[in-house]
């Protein structure tokens, strides 16, 4: 149960805050498609850090929690820098947002692949020394404690064999939800989704708004991509994040745009997530017997409900979806 | 606009939109390339391993790779290498069809990014129909020929869910490609894991189908593989660049294909003016799929490749390349039969580029990735040509 719990949580923080990347682009009126690529770009660069530091040995494996928490901020910052090129595009160019989000999918890859093709002649780039686990989990022996040492049900849930960042996500998740709520920040990049137009009557710069949208969600998308690489990957940048921003995507438009609806559908796939990649060994009430496996169901069906939930949902709530209104219209201020 | 010289009365050669479509994609493709070419020098100068010769001889090849043939006594070597253009022309054949599928999309104001798993469909079925027809009872021939609809058809049928759901509930085609590309890949690793189209005989092809050849099921070369000897092309080439000209003939000389493009412009003035929006933007979408899986079946089919089917984690990169194929030729389709070539020119390049210097064919990616980009912004490089042009008109006027 902890096991399942645990894993569910590895595969929804991911989720969870890049799908929050997404809200926060398409809630200022962009559209991002490019999650998976800015994903695939902060993963990337939050693993380089960690290289460089192990092989000038800046930290030490002690220190392996600061080690991850600077690399998360690295991947954040850089995912900001590379969701400038959409903004810039997509606002002060006026093109079109999707292609744009697809030129930068496409980008991300290549740019990385090539650079891990000459720094380590292989298609993966992985930690200088040792292995996530070992360096960034928090384990009995991160408190000082025996190895088998027993913290109880819910210590062993909350604390023994899980990682820092997943905290770290969660609460940031919090922050920017309040953010986006709560504040008169929050309300003015809103109301840059709905209508730019009433927006800027009443003073508020929707080019500004929405290069503030963009760059948080490129920062998020960028983060997630590396807490992705970080607790499912050991560690190592491949390339690809296996769609995980396209999930993203279809996780925010099942939670239908807003912070809350969104972390619950960001568990849920995770879950999904959770049981294609470990049906097999499964054992969710601890009798021994791997339940899921016995009910035969290929695991392939669990890899596309996800999608497919997503498709049906939309195809049945596409009356009365909470699209942002004005998401993927160039603000134009001639225009009315 | 069209603008006329004032003595002749003809329309002037840099005013045609045409001209202007093909002026901004040539400036995207030399930024790309330039782009690239900067890559190449910054990566080479700070690292070690590379010397001015190599920053050189990786620059070469970026626009020559074409005409590369190899390395004569430590100097690179460059002449006329049939081989490369036969491989080209092969590669060229799927980029083709898939480049068509995102234009005719594009006409019809649709943004096909789902041609991957159009293509992926149409890939199950035609390898499956290549594969389990005997070829001792139903000759080799009509196994290709079925093979290659069947491929159609479940790409058209792939494309016809996104299509449909755009005409009936009027949900975003992007959405929707998206989540029915991943289904696609899911759906198909699940197909393949289950069948018994799996190479278990040879040990190193695992996760691999048969080759169609195993079969008997080949396409024909129509003689371009004696032009060509020693290379991969087939006839397939010239399959796609028919149906490139059928479809151009579709789009711009008949009722269907005008009423495609009214869509496309505005779809409540076509539904207006009396055209079925609904049935057309369902049918461009099944043109599109069906594009798509044409250009799996003839890249399959061609006999000698196999399919990695455990695809499920990755979608195929010939659907996504159709984006910039289509983009680049401003989704007119008989210039798409060149941007493809160049898209294929450029993936021959890189490939010459991982065998014969420290770089590696990503380089390429970063080049097509970038001219995607800034052809997501043509519209002002159409806009600055129109001005350089209002000026000199101005000019012109004053003296």
């Amino acid at each position: 149960m902890v096991f399942l719990i645990q894993q569910t949580m590895i595969y929804a923080i991911p989720l969870m805050i890049v799908a929050l990347a997404g809200i926060f682009a398409e809630r200022s009126g962009i559209i991002n498609l490019a999650l998976e690529g800015i994903m695939i770009f902060g993963a990337f660069c939050g693993v380089l850090f960690v290289r460089i530091m192990q092989e000038n040995n800046v930290f030490t494996q002690q220190q392996g929690q600061l080690l991850m928490v600077a690399a998360m901020a690295v991947a954040a910052a850089l995912g900001a820098l590379f969701s400038l090129l959409l903004a810039f595009s997509a606002i002060n160019l006026k093109a079109d947002q999707t292609i744009g989000g697809t030129a930068l999918n496409m980008l991300a890859p290549a740019f990385v692949l090539f650079f891990i093709n000459l720094l380590t002649h292989q298609t993966a780039m992985g930690m200088y020394v040792g292995d996530a686990a070992s360096w960034f989990m928090i384990k009995p022996s991160t408190f000082g404690l025996p190895r088998d040492h027993d913290f109880g049900f819910l210590g062993n849930l909350l604390i023994n064999k899980v990682y820092l960042s997943t905290y770290i996500c969660l609460i940031l998740f919090l922050v920017l939800s309040v953010i986006l709520y709560k504040t008169k920040f929050g309300l003015r990049l809103r109301s840059c989704g709905e209508n730019p137009q009433a927006a800027d009557s009443l003073g508020i710069n929707v080019y500004k708004m929405r290069y503030a949208g963009t760059t948080i969600s490129g920062a998020l998308s960028g983060l997630g991509g590396f807490v992705y690489a970080l607790t499912t990957a050991n560690c190592a940048s491949t390339g690809e994040v296996a769609g995980f921003g396209f999930l993203a995507l279809a996780v925010m438009i099942f939670g239908n745009w807003t912070p809350l609806s969104t972390a619950l559908a960001a568990v849920l796939f995770g879950l999904f997530k959770c049981i294609a990649a470990t049906y097999a060994s499964i054992d969710i009430n601890g009798d021994g017997v791997a339940m899921l496996a016995q009910i035969g169901v290929s695991p392939y069906v669990y890899r596309l409900l996800p999608y497919l939930i997503t498709l049906v949902v939309l195809a049945f709530t596409s009356k009365n979806s909470r699209v942002p209104k004005a998401e993927g219209i160039p603000y134009d201020k001639g225009s009315r | 606009m069209y603008r006329l010289d004032k003595e002749t009365g003809k329309q002037k050669f840099f005013a045609g939109d045409g001209t202007k479509s093909v002026i901004s994609a040539l400036i995207s493709i030399f930024i790309g390339m330039l782009v690239g070419t900067l890559i190449v020098v910054f990566v080479g100068l700070n690292s070690d391993g590379i010397s001015a010769k190599g920053i050189l001889e990786g620059i070469k090849l970026i626009f020559l790779g074409l005409f590369s043939t190899g390395r004569d006594g430590g100097d690179l070597s460059f002449g006329f290498n049939v081989v490369n253009i036969g491989n080209m022309l092969f590669r060229a054949t799927p980029l083709i069809l898939t480049g068509l599928s995102v234009a005719v999309a594009f006409k019809t104001g649709l943004f096909n990014i789902g041609a991957p798993g159009q293509y992926l469909m149409g890939t199950a079925a035609s390898i499956c129909i290549a594969l389990s027809v005997p070829t001792s009872s139903v000759p080799a021939g009509i196994v290709w020929v079925l093979a290659f609809c069947g491929g159609i058809l479940a790409g058209a049928l792939w494309g016809a869910v996104p299509g449909a759901l755009k005409a009936f509930l009027n949900i975003n085609e992007v959405i929707t490609c998206i989540m029915t590309n991943w289904i696609a890949a899911n759906l198909v690793t699940w197909f393949f894991d289950k069948s018994n189209l799996k190479n278990m005989t040879e040990a190193g092809k695992v996760g691999y189908t048969y080759k169609t050849s195993v079969n008997g099921v080949q396409t024909p070369g129509l003689g371009l593989d004696k032009i060509f000897a020693g290379s991969q092309v087939n006839g397939g080439i010239i399959i796609a660049v028919i149906i490139a000209v059928i479809m151009y003939v579709m789009m711009s000389k008949t009722t269907f294909g005008y009423e495609l493009k009214a869509c496309g412009a505005n779809r409540h003035a076509a539904k207006y003016a009396g055209i079925n929006d609904k049935k057309n933007i369902i049918l461009s979408m099944v043109i599109a799929g069906g594009l798509s899986g044409s250009a799996a079946a003839l890249y399959w089919l061609s006999g000698h490749t196999e399919f990695y089917w455990s695809t499920y984690q990755a979608l195929p990169a010939v659907g996504f390349n159709g984006i910039p194929v289509a983009l680049l030729a401003a989704n007119n389709p008989i210039a798409v039969i060149f941007s493809g070539c160049f898209m294929s020119i450029l993936n021959i390049a890189g490939m010459q580029l991982k065998t014969l210097t420290a770089y590696n064919e990503y380089i390429t990616d970063i080049i097509i990735a970038t001219i995607v980009y800034l052809s997501a912004f043509s519209m002002m490089i159409k806009t600055i040509i129109n001005n350089v042009q209002k000026k000199k008109s101005e000019k012109g006027g004053e003296k």
